[in-house]
């Protein structure tokens, strides 16, 4: 009895639906994650998505973390801008611990954060490119983005998972070789990247593959939550960076774009007009960049320098208790967002003054919009599908934590 | 929006649904409600004209082991785009009958916020539409970001504090 009723309850193939596995190590997920397609014919009747193939307990293990040690965890949430969840986390506890980070940081900050929006949207537009049958501008644009990794080793020692910056400010300056690149970067981007936009941002094949493909309304893009370019491509200008500045971005001059009908096309031009944003701030940022220190004056908190550990009494007790954990930290509850490369990235932090987080949350925006997924594709065809999947720049690593 | 004057807006048009109210750490104005007048208070914020909380931000439980008959809570932080005020609800339940009414039917987005919730804290939305594991096994029986189960195996004994010359495990909780 059990065994029918088992069967009858599968749609197979000489029936109407088929079931399909898309995922989850399917190339075209771009990540690991499933979505159990019913389909008729080409076309999707129902989807539902199962995620948490890499959930690593990022929160759990936040809790048995000092602060410090929470910065490398952060670097493998949205992997492709690694760098805007450091920077968010550093700007948490620093609004924990009260620390006035000095404007030269911010400015660097806001250097490295862009930097790291253009490295994500590269990623995304390029693989939409490549989703469509357009392979040629990802081969391209991977080279750019491995320059925008070359000036991550330059300020970090790292590419992919950078740790990048210190609470209280940057780990270091940035070095003759990071100016000379971010200066030749600045010179040669642009180019390249009007090249790339030429290729697809009017292209007939590209455009009938996208307009219309994976459309949400900005209602139903706003109740499921959806922040970042997927949101201001239903014409919603929501920006983290402008409602509420961190880090000085009410300094800088942007503006914020929107789409129109919320579709792969509109997301794919929000992205685009974002990176030329991006580099707007980042030629103000660098123009105008403050002299003084790159760090705030925070001995409690900030390692001291090498030397002075082995010369320097108060340096020494410093670092040795940095190192052990033994930081003072504030009670008390505290939210920060930034605008991560995917949308409003948010870490809700509960301190109970001890060495730990009592409770870390992560607002991961790429988790909170996948789940509109299924109402988006239900109707479409399953080439759509995985544009829509592309589009969305859902990241494995954010959607499970 | 000054704080006194949405607790005053509140406790005009719901009396007595806000239990305790202040300003938090961060300066966010913090409201306490009761489980069963979560989702009305929620609905009122969203709904009324004046206060407009229309984006819910994010949604999420903390365990307080020691709190008796309190020791779960959910935090629900909402988000007025056009003022840019945002607000935090907080209600707490008891870990013995952890029950609270969806917000699935005011939030699309809440959906999979209560199952990650539940997931990790065993707490019951109900009314949720599909109210399962999201990012852990199916299978699993507990519940682990309640404060009791410790993040490795507590029967190891590769990491046994001895051997790398410290005694005991007193005042280091890092597992």
């Amino acid at each position: 009895m059990e065994v029918q009723s088992y069967f009858s309850s599968l749609d197979s193939l000489d029936g109407e639906l088929a079931t399909l596995n898309l995922g989850p190590t399917h190339p075209a997920t771009h990540g690991i994650f499933q979505n159990v397609l019913k389909m008729n014919g080409e076309r999707v009747v129902s989807a539902e998505p199962t995620i948490g193939y890499i959930h690593r307990a990022f929160e759990k293990l936040a809790e048995h973390r000092p602060y410090n040690q929470i910065t490398p965890i952060t670097d493998r949430l949205n992997y492709c801008s690694s760098p805007i969840n450091n920077l968010g986390w550093h700007m948490t506890v620093e609004k924990l611990a009260r620390i006035e980070v000095p404007k030269r940081a911010q400015y660097m900050r806001v250097i490295i954060m862009e930097l790291a929006r253009i490295a994500d949207h590269l990623i995304c537009n390029s693989v939409i490119g490549v989703d469509t049958g357009a392979l040629t501008g990802f081969t391209y644009m991977f080279q750019e983005r491995e320059r925008i990794y070359d000036m991550y080793e330059e300020i970090c020692g790292t590419r992919l998972t950078t740790n990048i910056g210190r609470i209280g400010g940057m780990e270091r300056d940035f070095t003759p070789a990071f100016h000379k690149k971010l200066r030749d970067f600045l010179k040669t981007f642009p180019g390249r990247f009007e090249e790339f936009n030429r290729l697809l941002e009017r292209n007939r094949i590209f455009m009938d593959r996208t307009i219309g493909a994976g459309p949400i309304a900005a209602e139903r893009a706003l109740s499921y939550g959806f922040t970042g370019p997927n949101l201001r491509a239903c014409g919603v200008d929501y920006d983290v960076r402008v409602l509420e500045p961190y880090s000085s971005y009410e300094d800088f001059d942007f503006i914020i774009p929107v789409g129109t009908q919320g579709d792969t096309y509109d997301r794919f031009i929000v992205r685009q007009e974002e990176v030329r944003q991006s580099l707007r701030i980042i030629r103000q940022a660098y123009e105008n960049l403050p002299e003084g220190p790159y760090h705030a004056d925070v001995p409690a908190y900030y390692l001291p320098e090498k030397p002075d550990v082995y010369t320097k009494m108060e340096a020494l007790i410093y670092h040795f208790k940095i190192v052990m954990g033994e930081v003072p930290i504030p009670k008390g509850e505290v939210y920060h967002a930034v605008e991560g490369a995917n949308g409003e990235l948010g870490f809700y932090l509960i301190s109970d003054g001890g060495r730990q987080p009592y409770r870390l949350h992560f607002r991961r925006p790429c988790f909170i919009y996948y789940q509109a997924y299924p109402e988006m594709i239900c109707g479409a065809m399953l080439s759509d599908a995985i544009l829509t999947m592309s589009s969305l720049n859902v990241i494995a690593g954010e959607l499970d934590a | 929006m000054k704080p006194e004057l949405i607790v005053a807006r509140i406790e005009q048009q719901s009396p007595g649904v806000l239990e305790h109210s202040y300003v938090a750490y961060d300066g966010m104005l913090t409201l306490e409600t009761a489980p069963s007048r979560a989702w009305e208070l929620l609905k009122f914020l969203r709904d009324d004209e004046m206060l407009h909380f229309h984006f819910l931000t994010t949604l999420f439980g903390v365990h307080y082991p020691h709190e008796q008959g309190r020791e779960l809570c959910v935090v629900y932080q909402l988000h007025n785009w056009l003022q840019n005020a945002r607000i935090r609800v907080k209600t707490f339940l008891s870990i013995e009958e952890p029950h609270l009414a969806t917000v699935t039917n005011l939030w699309a987005t809440a959906d999979w916020m209560e199952r990650e919730t539940y997931d990790f804290f065993g707490i019951v939305f109900d009314g949720h539409p599909h109210l399962k594991r999201i990012l852990n096994v199916e299978d699993l029986d507990v519940f682990p970001l309640r404060k009791e189960y410790r993040l490795e195996d507590g029967t190891r004994t590769d990491k046994d504090d001895r051997f790398f010359g410290r005694t005991g495990n007193e005042g280091r909780r890092f597992d």
